[in-house]
């Protein structure tokens, strides 16, 4: 049954957003007399100090280097606030986060700036700081969606704690962790556009060369590659959600 | 084979078992049944160690409990709960599996056991073994609940209100489906039960339980004819009592030769309390009874509805 199941395959949505976004990466360098005529009043309408794809290629990995870190770090602790022996430091882990998420990266890179220099390492900081939040509350609801009743089976039919963890509650927990996770990630590929602020090189450096340039043209350029690259990113999530619970077939 | 000795439970300051001593021989199906908060599924999970006693011993097969980890103990043990106790994110097979799995049989004895426990149950093997719980109706989530508590042929079987969520019709159904399983098998069952009917069709022995204290136990007919108290009396419903008991007994124990008593024929396997029923409904006094293969056997009288078997 489940190996033909259609939803199986990726949607309509995700390959229209993919083939649109490579479509844009490849067109992009080719664009300067569509720019000149839409933008007659700008000198220089397309962006030419690096290539789209090279932006698009660094923006990823610094998504992909801060979300690796977060959804680790996020349903680790996750996981131990939610052990018996972990349940002290849930209050902590709470203010933790509310701390996190009150602070707006711009002012998390304005302050790690001048601690440990420009580049790479403050916008890391900043967008884990940030991206833990979903994460970390994804796991907990996940977890806790889990039924008591389910979790007195498991143990009652002689399952070890470890073992309920990794055959029950996670796979159970999954899909929330799972909208948290995307949440996270979708949310960072749009935060890492301010980190061009402090020299990371990012899809964001078009954006902030144009704001600070008014080059209208530099800034659609920067944040349509950085919408699809988020739109791609989302219907990534989608299907791999699906694929990940079979169970939830025509269940919801 | 089991057997409870003293034990007690509080919670909080609350004594949820208080002074429970319980022996359960081999074989044996026994219903522990009280309101709720009586103790009773408390009881039933100090057998298993899902709660630990603050007091007293609970031995299994002459060994206590507490001298195996609780994961090798319950291993032993089937437990079956109402209908919500299957994995969701595991097919059928994959939940009937879990304790044979966890005991590291080989791959094609657990295929083998599955298939033998759908047939048990009547899910033919090839339709359902692939299925997941939600594709299911709640009466087969709830045999495959038994099957699953059944398949690593446990010693002894603790089944919690394991028929409570479901429909008259399946209920009735399932419980016939327990007593067969139960005749063929041969296996100790302890079950838990806030129904009284449930309990007098199923119970070997009733253990009445109120504010954690066992009131009384006994058969079903010493509950229905020598109560031991007023709240017993209560419980198992004064007014009903006659009607309880006749349930208690089939038609073929008051067969007569036949005299060509005209109607319906009633099956010699229905219990008194329908062919009550039967006489009331279509207002005769006498009914032909047939046994299973629709043979004549004789006729059942109103009247000898009467002499009940003390």
């Amino acid at each position: 049954m489940a190996r033909h199941d259609p939803r199986r395959f990726p949607g309509l949505a995700l390959w229209l957003s993919s083939a649109l976004l490579l479509a844009l990466i490849g067109y992009l360098p080719h664009s300067a007399s569509l720019f000149a005529w839409l933008f007659p009043e700008l000198e220089r309408p397309l962006y030419q100090q690096d290539s789209f794809g090279s932006l698009v290629g660094a923006h990823l990995q610094i998504v992909l280097a801060s979300s690796l870190i977060a959804v680790v770090g996020g349903v680790l602790a996750g996981v131990i606030v939610s052990r018996p022996a972990g349940k002290e430091f849930r209050p902590l882990l709470d203010s933790v986060l509310a701390i996190s998420q009150a602070l707006p990266p711009v002012a998390v890179l304005a302050i790690a700036a001048p601690l440990i220099g420009f580049g790479q390492a403050p916008a890391l900081i900043a967008l884990v700081l940030y991206g833990l939040l979903p994460v970390t509350q994804g796991t907990l609801a996940g977890l806790a969606s889990v039924p008591d009743s389910l979790l007195e089976v498991a143990r009652g039919m002689g399952m070890g704690r470890w073992r309920i963890l990794w055959q029950v509650e996670l796979p159970l927990a999954a899909p929330v962790m799972l909208a948290g996770i995307r949440t996270s990630v979708v949310i960072n590929i749009g935060t890492a556009a301010i980190a061009s602020t402090v020299g990371a090189r990012t899809l964001g450096l078009p954006i902030i060369v144009g704001l600070s340039g008014f080059n209208t043209a530099y800034v659609l350029q920067g944040a349509m590659l950085l919408a699809l690259l988020a739109i791609v990113a989302d219907q990534l999530f989608g299907w791999f959600g699906r694929l990940l619970s079979p169970h939830l077939d025509g269940a919801l | 084979m089991l057997e409870l000795n003293a034990v007690n439970k509080f919670f909080d300051g609350w004594q949820a078992v208080a002074d429970v001593h319980l022996h359960v021989s081999a074989g044996e199906l026994v219903v522990l049944i009280g309101t709720s908060g009586s103790g009773k599924s408390t009881t039933l999970k100090m057998i298993n160690r899902l709660i630990e006693p603050d007091s007293g011993s609970i031995t299994l097969a002459g060994e206590d409990i507490r001298q195996h980890s609780p994961e090798a103990l319950r291993r032993r043990i089937g437990y079956a709960i109402q209908s919500v106790g299957l994995f969701p994110h595991w097919t059928v097979e994959e939940n009937i599996a879990a304790v044979p799995a966890l005991l590291k049989w080989p791959r094609a004895r657990i295929r083998d056991r599955v298939t033998e426990l759908l047939e048990l149950l009547h899910l033919p093997a090839a339709q359902y073994r692939q299925r997941y719980p939600h594709q299911l109706s709640g009466g087969q989530q709830q045999r495959v609940g038994v099957a699953r508590a059944l398949a690593a042929d446990p010693e002894i079987l603790l089944m919690d209100e394991p028929f409570g969520a479901l429909d008259p019709v399946t209920r009735a159904n399932l419980q016939q489906e327990l007593l067969r399983i139960q005749a063929l098998a041969g296996k100790t069952i302890i079950l838990v039960t806030h129904d009284i009917d449930e309990a007098l069709l199923l119970g070997q022995r009733i253990v009445l339980m109120d504010k954690g204290r066992v009131v009384q136990q006994g058969s079903a007919q010493d509950f229905l004819l020598h109560p031991a108290n007023a709240f017993v009396r209560d419980f198992v419903g004064q007014s009903d009592i006659g009607v309880r008991l006749l349930g208690l007994d089939t038609v073929a124990s008051r067969v007569r030769p036949p005299q060509l008593a005209a109607g319906e024929p009633i099956a010699a396997s229905a219990t008194l309390r329908e062919a009550l029923s039967a006489f009331v409904a279509r207002r005769v006094s006498s009914l032909p009874v047939i046994d299973a293969q629709g043979q004549l056997l004789g006729d059942v009288h109103f009247a000898d509805l009467l002499q009940v078997a003390a």
